[in-house]
């Protein structure tokens, strides 16, 4: 999946992988997809809750060999 | 906009993490927020962090590596060693530090608030505390938390 901007968030914990989605996404476009990767078992439900609540939407999310990686697609 | 509002009474480095975790996701996620710092929680307003410690002692349910009785827990220095095992601890699993969860917070424009009452009555220096934050009382916090969706008292 193509993507306009990468976040690794690996070996952080919450709230963390949040936050950084977060700013990452501020100085992006609308319609611009983010490809965050983490670590954190936590961020798989967590991601799903930030796009439910900011709008933004979760396109994707797998798991590779213990890593998550999600595409965020910004509102 | 939703709002939140946060009482930060604690002063503990384990109970220092709810408040700043809470109001950095909260603010992530579009609300706009308030923390009000009162009594113990003023400590966590301070420039230097370093005072803010984690005791074994009247905390049964702190994890410890070995299991230790309240007569050794009572011993000096053992406050600084529980503290330095728990922020490495914290490294070790990812998670923030205080301060940088402070800073992320106040980059995503949480408002703190500090008790004026508290400082008068422990007669903190004001040049002790970081520089952005406001100074109120409990009228002040209650006209930011009566419009709030969420309120917590930690």
């Amino acid at each position: 999946m193509n993507f306009d901007k990468e976040l690794d968030a690996r070996g952080m914990n919450c709230p963390l992988p949040i936050l950084k989605t977060k700013k990452s996404l501020s100085d992006m476009a609308s319609g611009q997809v983010l490809r965050v990767i983490s670590t954190d078992h936590g961020s798989v439900k967590d991601m799903q809750a930030f796009a439910n609540q900011t709008g933004n939407a979760l396109v994707s999310q797998t798991e590779e060999n213990g890593e998550y990686i999600f595409f965020m697609q910004k509102k | 906009m939703k709002k939140m509002a946060i009482i930060a009474s604690k002063g503990t480095l384990d109970m220092a993490y709810p408040p700043f975790i809470l109001a950095s996701t909260a603010a992530a996620l579009g609300y706009e927020v308030q923390v009000f710092f009162t009594f113990y929680g003023l400590q966590l307003l301070r420039k230097d962090l370093s005072s803010v410690m984690i005791s074994p002692l009247a905390n049964p349910a702190m994890p410890m590596p070995v299991p230790m009785p309240v007569m050794v827990q009572m011993l000096p220095g053992m406050e600084s060693m529980a503290t330095m095992m728990m922020k490495q601890k914290l490294k070790k699993h990812g998670v923030a530090s205080l301060q940088e969860l402070r800073d992320l917070c106040l980059e995503a424009e949480v408002k703190y608030i500090a008790c004026q009452m508290t400082i008068d009555l422990f007669e903190f220096d004001k040049s002790e505390f970081i520089d952005n934050i406001q100074y109120g009382g409990a009228a002040t916090f209650m006209e930011f938390a009566g419009e709030t969706d969420i309120c917590l008292f930690v």
